[in-house]
């Protein structure tokens, strides 16, 4: 009678690029390295420095009888169980349990599965100040958005967008937004009987009401039952950064967003 | 005549008419039998013995159900999912709240008149929280399955214990959240625990002393006909196999089954098969798991049985309530059992020999692609990375449908549209440890691109839901089904945004009363769908709602959140 999914195990799905991708894509995420995300991967690094490295070495080995860098774990097989491992820790033998958000345990995660192979040379470290910069300026990212109650309310307030989402699917969002897309975040379009128009996008729906916010964020429910049209596009209304901005650029930008954690 | 007169006189009445409840509260045997004509009371889980979740009510008709307001509320001191289906006793209603409390309430006002605290064992290991379905009730005693695998017995009157029987190891993994089934003399449970490798059963205890009379374990040690379906591991393996899997195969039993008296069949729907997931450590169909079994109501001998599921990988429990109606099939008329099962298939079977008559999908299924003649299905497991339809939660789940005999049709609270990624990873069984074997992911396709998963996005919450629906209709979504089993097509279909995990009741008077995970009663009208009345009730609806009357006036109960509401006319 299991009842599951943490909204932890949600945020792993992994995407597959192609069909042969999709074949060797392994669901129990028993952390085959290709199934992981290279953002994700260069925020784990990160996060690892920061958070493990001090016990287990850069090269995850600093413990003695563990072996981090081979990718494999005596206390875990497939990548949840890794996560209960690092969020309950060892205390008797000296690894504390960790409060860690989700976009760091993803990326924590996909950095241990390919910690053998990950050359942080060649890794495109993001600069969170110059992604700020960026995101400030030349994305023009506030003309829409909003972050700490500066910006516009037209978009989704990122406000804390880095602690929930994952660098992987940051960086999607930037290059192609139609496909990252959440469904709650797709733009609707609603006549009312009475012929008011109203462009927003969803915060809340269900059988009888809509709860949404407009292009100036307000806060409007309306009943189905009172609407002459509702339709809801699968195209995001933000532009791809694509070709916008260099990789390095995306990497300081994605850099930046995961500095967001709210308040 | 005076008021003063008249009011005496509406005293007397009372009077009298309290008077005759008092005498007429020994619930027998042959009352139980005869459920039905007494529709005023809410005996039995399922409402009778054939689950049919049918009220010959009607006094709240389509006309006057926009009336309906508020007469009482009472709130469990508790917080969690509360999935109780009370029952009423001639103007009592007995009620349990977790984790192991039972209440006795006034039915028309909701005030209290007891309440009884089971103690669980400190030890106990449960999957999905502290859940209780509901009471039995025979002669004057009400049971009550525990937690930590008791059967209580209470006077009713009191509240006090009569006797507690252990029946199985609570510290292994096994729990009893099923609400038990009387038949004749006894008291029929079914053990829950399929996450933890137990090893599933079903058992009967004698209602004056609670001694068991007789134990049918739904996996069958070697040597009992069934044992054959857990084949003996291939002699060079590369994965892991598990020569004993039957010792830990699952098979739970956690929501009541039905009876018929005629046939003297009682009808119980088994559990997963253990582990989940991991199935290649298992070869064989893993009888009786995933199945329906018809047993001999005194003896618990197997009469007949069907395996909705042979070799189940997906957790698509059988754990629906069966229900049992003579339908017009074909042009004849059949002794039916009819079952919307949780991987996605309503089924019409023959209940006395267990024939199977009609298996069709009710939602979106592609874990299998149609039936051969004998009515297995013709499986289609997906690659990996590839969505499997229904979803871990399935097609719909352990919350009561209802069969209305005025329309004849079966109502069901489906799950559409929804899938999931399975994947198995082979683990070794160890006592009171999670066994599931492997992880799953809700899948959540990308607008114009069905197969490919949006990665990160919300998806359909697994038990408790807050206010705020992120995941919208794009991950899934709820719906009433109204499936003429004469041909398992759905002559209505009544959708909602998000899921629901609430049970149905239809009345003589063509209502149809469910609620969903929104937070809304619907009152629908049962020919044809319609939304006759709704109220919000501010929390989800995770239970079966129910109707009754007290002296005369009918009432509607559902829970939601940690409130049980009661609504009627003014
Ligand atoms: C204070 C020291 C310390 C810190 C900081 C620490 N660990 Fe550990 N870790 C340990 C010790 C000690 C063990 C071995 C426990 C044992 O063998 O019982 C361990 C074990 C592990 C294991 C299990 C290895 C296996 O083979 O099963 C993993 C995985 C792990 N750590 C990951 C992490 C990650 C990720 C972080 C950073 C978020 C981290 N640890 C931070 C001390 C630490
Ligand atoms: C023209 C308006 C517009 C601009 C400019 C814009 N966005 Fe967006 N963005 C949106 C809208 C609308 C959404 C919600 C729909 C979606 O997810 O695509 C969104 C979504 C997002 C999301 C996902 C939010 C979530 O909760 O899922 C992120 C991250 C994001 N934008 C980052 C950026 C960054 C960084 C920039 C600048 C480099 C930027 N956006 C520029 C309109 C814009």
């Amino acid at each position: 009678m299991r009842i599951p999914c943490s909204p932890g195990i949600l945020l792993m799905i992994v995407c597959a690029g192609s069909p042969v991708l999709l074949a060797r894509q392994n669901p129990t995420l028993q952390g085959h390295p290709e199934d992981y995300v290279r953002a994700d991967i260069e925020y784990g690094a990160r996060v690892f420095t920061e958070q493990c490295a001090a016990c287990h070495g850069e090269t995850g080995d600093g413990v003695a009888g563990v072996n981090l860098r081979s990718g494999k774990f005596k206390n875990a097989v497939t990548d949840p169980q890794l996560r209960t491992v690092i969020t309950t820790g060892f205390p008797a033998a000296g690894m504390p349990a960790f409060t860690l958000t989700p976009s760091e345990l993803t990326g924590l995660i996909a950095y241990l599965r390919n910690m053998n192979t990950f050359d942080r040379g060649s890794s495109m470290a993001g600069d969170s100040t110059r992604g700020r910069t960026i995101f400030d300026g030349k994305g023009a990212c506030l003309s829409c958005h909003r972050v700490n109650n500066v910006g516009s309310r037209k978009a989704p307030d990122l406000s804390d967008i880095g602690a929930n989402r994952s660098a992987g699917s940051l960086e999607r969002s930037l290059r192609d937004p139609s496909r990252q897309m959440f469904p709650i975040n797709r733009p609707v379009h609603i006549v009312t009987r009475d012929g008011k128009v109203i462009n927003g996008r969803r915060l809340n729906e269900d059988t009888f009401t809509i709860q949404l916010a407009d292009e100036e964020g307000r806060l409007i429910s309306v009943s189905r039952a009172d609407l002459r049209e509702y339709r809801v596009s699968t195209t995001s209304t933000m532009p791809s950064y694509e070709k916008e901005l260099s990789a390095q650029e995306l990497a300081d930008v994605v850099s930046f967003l995961l500095s967001l954690k709210g308040q | 005549m005076s008021r003063r007169r008249a009011c005496a006189l509406f005293v007397l009445a009372v009077a009298l008419l309290s008077y005759r409840l008092h005498a007429q509260s020994i619930v027998t045997y042959d009352r139980l039998l005869n459920a039905a004509k007494e529709p005023q009371n809410w005996l039995t889980y399922g409402g009778d013995y054939s689950s049919r979740r049918f009220s010959p009510l009607t006094q709240i008709t389509p006309a006057n159900v926009k009336s309906l307001g508020l007469a009482w509320m009472y709130q469990s001191p508790i917080a969690g999912s509360w999935q109780a289906t009370p029952i009423v006793v001639d103007g009592i209603m007995y009620l349990t709240q977790r984790p192991n409390e039972v209440v006795a309430l006034d039915a028309a006002t909701g005030r209290a008149f007891w309440v009884y605290r089971h103690q669980n064992s400190p030890d106990l290991v449960v999957c999905c929280g502290s859940n209780n379905r509901g009471l039995a009730i025979l002669g004057e005693t009400l049971f009550m399955g525990t937690l930590d695998a008791h059967l209580v017995a209470l006077d009713a009157r009191s509240g006090r214990p009569i006797w507690k029987t252990a029946v199985a190891e609570s510290g292994s993994g096994y729990s009893i959240t099923v609400s038990p089934l009387v038949v004749k003399d006894k008291v029929i449970i079914g053990v829950g625990g399929g996450e933890y490798g137990i090893r599933g059963f079903i058992a009967a205890f004698d209602a004056r002393t609670g001694k068991e009379a007789w134990r049918f374990y739904t996996v069958p040690a070697p040597g009992e006909p069934g044992h054959e379906t857990w084949e003996a591991c291939p002699p060079k393996s590369e994965t892991y196999c598990d020569p004993e899997a039957w010792k830990h195969g699952g098979g739970s039993v956690w929501v009541t089954g039905s009876y018929d008296p005629d046939l003297n069949l009682t009808y119980w729907g088994t559990g997963n098969v253990g582990p989940d997931y991991a199935h290649e450590q298992r070869p064989g169909d893993n009888l009786y798991t995933a199945s329906v079994v018809a047993l001999d109501g005194d003896t618990g001998k197997l009469k007949w049985h069907y395996q909705f599921t042979p070799h189940d990988r997906y957790d698509y429990d059988s754990v629906q309530v069966p229900v049992l109606a003579d339908i017009n099939f074909r042009g004849a008329l059949v002794k039916a059992l009819m079952w919307a099962n949780r991987n996605g298939n309503f089924y019409v079977l023959d209940r006395a020999t267990g024939k199977f008559l009609l298996g069709k999908p009710f939602v979106r299924v592609n874990w299998m692609s149609g039936f051969d003649a004998s009515g297995r299905p013709i499986q289609t497991p997906q690659p990996a990375g590839m969505p499997t339809y229904p979803a871990i939660q399935g097609g719909s789940n352990w919350y009561s449908p209802s069969f209305s005999t005025r329309t004849q049709l079966m109502y069901v609270s489906a799950w559409d549209e929804q899938g999931q990624l399975f994947g198995a990873s082979p683990l070794e069984y160890q006592e009171g440890r999670n066994f599931t074997g492997g992880v799953n992911q809700p899948f959540v396709p990308m607008a114009g691109e069905p197969t490919k998963a949006i990665p990160g996005a919300p998806a359909i919450q697994g038990l408790i839901r807050g206010p705020i629906n992120n995941w919208t209709d794009a991950a899934g979504h709820g719906a009433v089904l109204a499936i003429d089993p004469s041909t398992g097509e759905a002559k209505w279909k009544f959708n909602m945004i998000d899921v629901t995990d609430s049970g149905i009741v239809t009345t003589a008077s063509d209502l149809l009363i469910t609620g969903g995970r929104e937070g809304y009663l619907h009152i629908l009208d049962a020919r044809n769908g319609s939304l006759l009345w709704k109220a919000n009730l501010g929390a989800q609806v995770r239970q079966n709602p129910m109707t009754y009357a007290v002296n005369g006036k009918q009432y509607v109960a559902v829970i939601a959140g940690l409130s049980l509401t009661v609504f009627a006319l003014p």
